[in-house]
C-alpha cells in the first residue's frame, strides 16, 4: 500500500497550473486536490500517475461567490466550507444539510467539492447535487475555457467528459427560487459510508400543488441524474404521501440498477423507492 | 472509582477486586508503545501474492537485478504441517512460498527484497506470474460434493477431518420425542481485523550467529519452536520477541509462512529484514474464520424440555491447516461444546472440515462459540414458537441448574449461574415494559424486537482438554517466575503473552495481595523468549486463570519464604507475622521490617540464616487446570426498518459471571470490546468471495467493522460465582463478549420480524438479506 513513484508539481497560479497540466497530461499526469479519493487509489496502486499537479497552493481557486443568480464554487473549496449555509438563498441550507452526509469530519476538512465532481463516484453527494440542480462545470486548459452542463458531464462510474489537460476550475450552482423546498435522504449501512442510494429533491408549491419538481438520484446507477418519471408523478399533485409514494415507485422502475455484492438489482430498486419517498417526506419537515 | 496504584492506604484492603488503572497504559496512551513495524531494517520484504484461487505456476519472471526469492530458493525449508492424531485427520503441508501450485488468492508466491518497503513494492509490481487456472472451489459444500477436484493429494474428498459422536440411547430418545425443531444456520466468513496487521522483523547477530525475531504474535515461544523446526536450526539460536502487540484475537496465534521466510532471509543475508503487512494483505491472506454451515435439530418432550440434539457441522477451513491448533479448531469445538448451557444428555454430531481454495481458517475470539451459540439460541427461540411459549420460559425449563454437571460430550461444568444471570438480565431489561412499547410501535408501523442469548464459555483449560483433541502440539500449562530483587522490587516473568488484555496489571494485583507490596513495585515481564519462561501465550480466555494461577502459586512460595525471613529477623513466630504495605509486622506490636530490608538480607546476609533458608528470593509456579466455565446472558433490543432492512441496536445488556473479578474495570473493557466485535459478526462483517475465488471485500470500506456510530451503550451486570476449578477462583472472560451478540441480535431481529412471518438464520444479518426475505413475503399471494 505504497504509491508508485510520482513527481509532485506545486503551481502557485492558475496559468502555471494549466501549463504544467498541459505538459504532463499525456504522461499520466493528474490533478491532486484534497487527495481523499486519489491518494487511497494510489495506495492501492489502482492509479499510478507519474505526475501530480497539486492545486492546493493555487491562488484564487478557494472562492465561493453568490452573484444573485448562481453560486460559484472554486476548485479548492472543501466540503467543510458548507457545514454552515454559504448563502441566505435556500441553496445554502440545502448544501449544509447534504454536506453532513459526506464521509467523516476529517475527510470533509480536506476533500473538495470540485474534486468530488471530477472523481465522479456514483454515490457522491455533490455529484447528486450537481445533477439535480443542473450545475454548470467550468473547465479550463491552456486552450481556453469550456462550460459543461451537469447532464453532459458525467460519463459512468468514476468517469467524466473532462479532458486530460482540463482543470475543473469552478462549478456554478443556480440559486433556488426563494420559496423552494428541498429534501434529502440517503441510505448506508454505517454512518459515513458511501450511500447505497441517495435522493435529493427540490420543488415549489403553487396553490398547494407541486411545481418545478426535481428528483435527483445517486448511488443507484452509474451516474447520478434527474429522474423525469418521478418528477412527472409530482408536478401538479399535492405534496403528500400519495404523490411521494408514486414518485418512489416510478424512480424504482425507471433505473438501470448498479449491482454489487451487498446490493443486488432487487434490493437497489427497494432502496430507490425508499430514498426518493423519504427525501420527499424530508422536504415537508 | 479508579484507584491509584501507589499504596494500599494501609487499611489492609486487598488489591484484587479493585479497578486500579492499567500499568500498561501510560506508554500506550502517550504514543510510546513499541511495535514491530517501528524497528529499522536493512532490507524490506514485499510478497508477490497469487491473483488466482487455484492453478499451477508456469513461470515467474522477475526484473534482472532484483532479489526475488521463490520456492526454488528455499528447498531445505520444511512445510508447515500441523498434526492431529484423531478424527481421521489428513495432514496437509503448507509450503512457505507456493511450490508449483497455488491454492488461494493471496497465497505468497515470491518475496521481493529491497532497501525500502516502497522499492520492494515497486519491484513486486514488475514480477510476472504465469498461472494455469484450475477450477476453484470456494464454498465448503461444493468442495465436499462428489467428484469435486481434490485440492490436496493427502485429503480425499477435500475432507481434512471428520469428528463423530453419538451417545448410547440416542435413537430411542429421539424416536420418543414429542417435537423435533430444526434450524439450518449459516455463518459467513470473518476476519479478526486486529488494529495492527501482521509484522515481522528478523535481525542476525554476527557475533553469536543468533537471530532475533520481533513479530506481532500471541505465542512467542511456540513461534520459536515452529520456526526453528521449519528452518532446521537450533531453537536456542532463535530469540522471539513479541513487543507491544496491537490486538490479536486469535489471528496471531497461528504460525504465518511469512514469519518463517523473514527469519530465513535474515539468516541467509546475515542482516536485518522487515515485513509489515498492509490492510489488504491482512484481509485476503492472513487468516479467516467462522465460515460454517450448521444444521441443528432439537428433540423436545411435550413440556418443551430438550431431550436430544443432533448436529451436522461443516466448517470451511480454507486452503491449509493452521499451526498449532490445526483446522480442527472450529469444527471440533463446535462438536464438543454444541449443547452449551442446556441440560441435554443425548447428542449426536458429525463435524467436518472442508478444504477449499480460500484463505486458511484459524481461531478468532470465541472460535466456534459465536456460531454454535447463534445456532442453538435460534433453535431455542424456534422451539419456543413451536410450543407457543415465551422465549425466556423455554430457557428456564432447560438451563443447567445443578453442578458439577457432566455434559453429553463428557465436559465437566463447574458451578455457574446460567439461570441467575438470565433472570438478572430479564429483570434489568424490563420485558413487560418492552412488550408494551413494542406493541405501541407496531401500531405505528415501527418494528422493535428483543432477543436473548444464554451461553457457557469454556475457559482456562489446561493440557488435558487440548489432549482430548489429539493435538501433536498440546498446549495448556503456564509457568511464572516471581523474583523479589535485592532492592525489594518485584519482577514476574510469565509465559503468557498479553496483547491488550491488561495482564500486567491483574497479575500485579494478585502478587501484591500475597506478598504485601503495592502493584506499582511489581513488573510483569513477558513476550521475550530470552527472558520469559517457556509458555503457550495468550488465547482461549486462559491467561488470567492459568498464568494467574501460576502467579499465585509462585507468590505463595515467596510469601512463605518472606514469613520465614521475617520470623528470623524479628525473632517472632511466623504465624504472628502480617505482610502488608511493603512491611512485615509482628501482629499487636510495633516490631516491623520492610520487605526491601528482608530482600536485601535474603541475598546479602544469608550466613545469618544458618542454612535454614535458601539464599535469594525467587520462586516459580506452574499451573495446569482442568478448565472452568464462565457464563453470561446477553439481551439486545433492536429497531428494524422493514423498507431498507436496516437494523439499529437500541439497547444492549450483558449479565455476566466470570467468577472472581480481579479488576472490574479491565473485565468490563474485555466485555465491551468483545460485544463490539460480536455486533460486527451479527450485522456487518463478511468476507465475500466471488465464484472465481477473488475477494470482494479487500478494504475497510467493503469489509465493515462497526464504528462508534453503530455501537450502542453497553450495559453490564455482574455476578461472581467463584470457580472451584481455578485457584484464584477467577474464570476466563476474554472471549465471552464476542459470543453472545450474533445470537441475541439475530433473535431480536427475528422478534421484530414476527408480524411479517419470515425468519433469518444467517449471519451477518445484512439489510440485503433481510429485504430479500421481506420482499418474497410481500410478493407471496
Ligand atoms: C473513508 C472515506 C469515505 C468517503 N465517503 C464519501 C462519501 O460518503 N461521499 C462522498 O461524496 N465522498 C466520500 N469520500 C470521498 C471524498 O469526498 C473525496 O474528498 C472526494 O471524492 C474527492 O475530492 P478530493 O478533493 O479529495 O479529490 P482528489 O482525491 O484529490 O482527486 C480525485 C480525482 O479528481 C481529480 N480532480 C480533483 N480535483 C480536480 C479538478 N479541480 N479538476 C480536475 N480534476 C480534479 C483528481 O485528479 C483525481 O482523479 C470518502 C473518502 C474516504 C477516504
Amino acid at each position: 500500500m505504497k504509491p508508485a513513484p510520482f513527481v509532485r508539481h506545486v503551481p502557485r497560479s492558475l496559468d502555471e497550473a494549466l501549463k504544467i497540466l498541459a505538459d504532463v497530461a499525456g504522461d499520466d499526469g493528474r490533478i491532486l486536490a484534497g487527495g481523499q479519493s486519489l491518494v487511497p487509489i494510489m495506495a492501492f496502486r489502482l492509479a499510478k500517475p507519474a505526475h501530480l499537479v497539486d492545486i492546493n497552493e493555487v491562488e484564487g481557486l478557494d472562492k465561493i461567490a453568490d452573484d444573485g443568480k448562481a453560486l460559484t464554487i472554486g476548485a479548492r473549496v472543501r466540503h467543510a466550507a458548507f457545514h454552515k449555509p454559504v448563502t441566505g438563498n435556500p441553496l445554502g441550507a440545502l448544501l449544509a444539510y447534504v454536506a453532513r452526509h459526506i464521509a467523516h469530519y476529517p475527510i470533509r476538512m480536506r476533500g473538495t467539492f470540485c474534486g468530488s465532481l471530477a472523481h465522479a463516484d456514483p454515490s457522491s453527494e455533490w455529484c447528486l447535487t450537481a445533477a439535480t440542480l443542473d450545475a454548470v462545470m467550468v473547465a479550463k486548459s491552456i486552450n481556453g475555457t469550456r462550460e459543461i452542463k451537469a447532464a453532459e458531464f458525467f460519463d459512468g462510474i468514476m468517469s467524466t467528459h473532462l479532458k486530460e489537460d482540463e482543470l475543473l476550475a469552478e462549478v456554478r450552482l443556480p440559486l433556488l427560487p426563494a420559496d423552494a423546498r428541498f429534501g434529502f435522504y440517503e441510505f448506508s449501512r454505517r454512518a459515513g459510508d458511501f450511500a447505497m442510494s441517495a435522493s435529493l429533491v427540490t420543488y415549489r408549491l403553487d396553490g398547494g400543488k407541486i411545481v418545478d419538481a426535481r428528483v435527483g438520484l445517486g448511488g443507484a446507477e452509474a451516474s447520478p441524474r434527474r429522474i423525469p418519471e418521478a418528477e412527472a408523478e409530482l408536478n401538479g399533485k399535492a405534496a403528500g404521501d400519495a404523490a411521494f409514494r408514486a414518485a418512489g415507485e416510478a424512480a424504482s422502475r425507471a433505473i438501470e440498477p448498479l449491482v454489487d455484492h451487498q446490493t443486488d438489482a432487487d434490493y437497489r430498486r427497494d432502496l430507490v423507492r425508499v430514498v426518493v419517498r423519504r427525501a420527499l417526506e424530508h422536504s415537508l419537515t | 472509582m479508579t484507584a491509584h496504584t501507589k499504596g494500599s492506604g494501609g487499611d489492609g484492603m486487598k488489591w484484587v477486586g479493585r479497578s486500579i488503572r492499567r500499568l500498561e497504559d501510560p506508554a500506550l496512551v502517550r504514543g510510546k508503545g513499541r511495535f514491530t513495524a517501528d524497528l529499522p531494517a536493512a532490507h524490506w520484504v514485499r510478497f508477490v501474492r497469487s491473483p488466482n484461487a487455484a492453478g499451477t505456476i508456469k513461470g515467474i519472471t522477475a526484473p534482472d537485478d532484483a532479489m526475488v526469492i521463490t520456492a526454488a530458493d528455499i528447498k531445505g525449508v520444511k512445510k508447515i504441517t500441523p498434526m492431529l492424531h484423531k478424527f481421521s485427520y489428513r495432514p496437509v503441508g503448507q509450503p512457505i512460498l507456493a511450490d508449483g501450485e497455488v491454492r488461494f488468492v493471496g497465497e505468497a508466491i515470491a518475496a521481493v527484497v529491497a532497501a525500502s518497503e516502497e522499492e520492494a513494492e515497486d519491484i513486486a509490481d514488475l514480477v510476472e506470474i504465469e498461472i494455469e487456472d484450475a477450477l476453484p472451489l470456494v464454498d465448503s459444500r461444493a468442495a465436499v460434493a462428489d467428484g469435486a477436484r481434490q485440492i490436496h493429494a493427502e485429503a480425499p474428498g477435500n475432507v481434512i477431518l471428520k469428528g463423530e459422536v453419538k451417545t448410547p440411547g440416542f435413537d430411542e430418545v429421539w424416536a420418543g420425542a414429542a417435537k423435533i425443531v430444526k434450524i439450518d444456520a449459516r455463518s459467513n466468513r470473518q476476519n479478526a481485523t486486529p488494529m495492527e496487521a501482521r509484522a515481522a522483523h528478523a535481525a542476525y547477530d554476527s557475533i553469536t550467529g543468533r537471530i532475533t525475531l520481533h513479530c506481532t504474535t500471541q505465542m512467542p515461544h511456540l513461534m520459536r519452536t515452529a520456526i526453528a523446526d521449519c528452518l532446521g536450526m537450533p531453537e536456542s539460536d532463535l530469540r522471539v520477541v513479541a513487543p507491544d502487540v496491537g490486538g490479536g484475537f486469535g489471528q496471531k496465534m497461528s504460525l504465518c509462512a511469512e514469519y518463517v521466510l523473514v527469519t530465513w532471509l535474515a539468516r541467509h543475508l546475515k542482516s536485518s529484514v522487515g515485513w509489515t503487512e498492509d490492510r489488504r494483505e491482512n484481509l485476503i491472506a492472513s487468516f479467516h474464520s467462522r465460515d460454517q454451515y450448521i444444521a441443528l435439530e432439537g428433540a423436545f418432550d411435550k413440556d418443551a424440555k430438550l431431550l436430544a440434539l443432533r448436529a451436522d457441522v461443516l466448517s470451511n477451513v480454507g486452503a491449509y491447516s493452521c499451526f498449532p491448533t490445526t483446522s480442527g479448531v472450529e469444527p471440533l469445538m463446535a462438536m464438543a461444546e454444541m449443547p452449551g448451557p442446556y441440560d441435554v444428555q443425548q447428542y449426536q454430531c458429525v463435524a467436518r472440515g472442508a478444504l477449499t481454495n480460500t484463505c486458511t481458517m484459524a481461531a478468532y475470539r470465541g472460535v466456534s462459540r459465536p456460531v454454535i451459540t447463534f445456532t442453538l439460541e435460534r433453535l431455542m427461540d424456534k422451539a419456543a414458537k413451536a410450543f407457543a411459549i415465551d422465549c425466556i420460559d423455554i430457557r428456564r425449563r432447560n438451563l443447567i441448574t445443578t453442578f458439577p454437571y457432566k455434559s453429553a460430550t463428557g465436559l465437566e461444568y463447574d458451578e455457574a449461574s446460567y439461570r441467575q444471570t438470565m433472570e438478572m438480565a430479564v429483570e434489568a431489561i424490563n420485558v413487560p415494559a418492552f412488550r408494551a412499547r413494542q406493541q405501541l410501535a407496531r401500531e405505528k408501523g415501527e418494528y422493535l424486537g428483543i432477543g436473548f442469548a444464554t451461553f457457557s464459555e469454556r475457559t482456562g483449560y489446561g493440557s488435558p482438554a487440548f489432549a482430548a483433541r489429539g493435538m501433536a502440539i498440546t498446549p495448556g500449562w503456564e509457568t511464572v517466575h516471581v523474583t523479589v530483587d535485592p532492592s525489594g522490587f518485584v519482577e514476574a516473568r510469565i509465559g503468557s503473552s498479553p496483547h491488550g488484555q491488561g495482564l500486567r496489571t491483574t497479575l500485579a494485583q494478585i502478587i501484591a495481595d500475597e506478598i504485601g507490596v503495592p502493584p506499582g513495585m511489581i513488573k510483569v515481564v513477558h513476550g521475550d523468549t530470552d527472558t520469559a519462561p517457556y509458555g503457550w501465550g495468550t488465547f482461549a480466555s486462559r491467561s488470567l486463570v492459568i498464568s494467574g494461577g501460576a502467579t499465585l502459586i509462585a507468590s505463595r512460595k515467596i510469601r512463605a519464604k518472606l514469613l520465614k525471613i521475617a520470623g528470623h529477623m524479628l525473632e517472632a513466630a511466623e504465624t504472628d507475622i502480617v505482610l502488608a504495605d511493603g512491611k512485615a509486622k509482628v501482629a499487636g506490636t510495633d516490631r516491623e521490617v520492610s520487605i526491601a530490608a528482608m530482600a536485601r538480607e535474603a541475598y546479602t546476609q544469608t550466613h545469618r540464616f544458618k542454612g535454614e533458608i535458601e539464599p535469594g528470593l525467587s520462586e516459580s509456579g506452574t499451573y495446569d487446570p482442568p478448565g472452568t466455565f464462565s457464563n453470561a446472558c446477553h439481551v439486545a433490543i433492536v429497531r428494524l426498518d422493514p423498507e431498507t432492512g436496516h437494523v439499529r441496536i437500541e439497547r444492549y445488556l450483558v449479565a455476566e459471571d466470570a467468577g472472581r473479578i480481579i479488576n472490574p474495570m479491565i473485565a468490563d473493557g474485555q466485555v465491551h470490546g468483545g460485544v463490539v466485535q460480536g455486533i460486527g459478526n451479527a450485522l456487518l462483517e463478511e468476507i465475500v468471495y466471488d465464484d472465481s475465488g477473488a475477494i470482494l471485500t479487500a478494504n475497510l470500506a467493503d469489509y465493515m467493522p462497526p464504528t462508534a456510530h453503530e455501537v450502542p451503550p453497553i450495559e453490564l451486570h455482574h455476578m461472581e460465582t467463584p470457580s472451584t476449578q481455578s485457584i484464584t477462583k477467577a474464570k476466563g472472560l476474554g472471549e465471552g463478549g464476542t459470543i453472545g451478540p450474533p445470537a441475541a441480535i439475530v433473535n431480536a431481529i427475528n422478534d421484530a420480524l414476527t408480524p411479517f412471518n419470515v425468519e433469518i438464520d444467517t449471519i451477518p444479518a445484512t439489510p440485503q438479506r433481510i429485504r430479500a426475505l421481506l420482499r418474497n413475503a410481500e410478493r407471496a399471494p
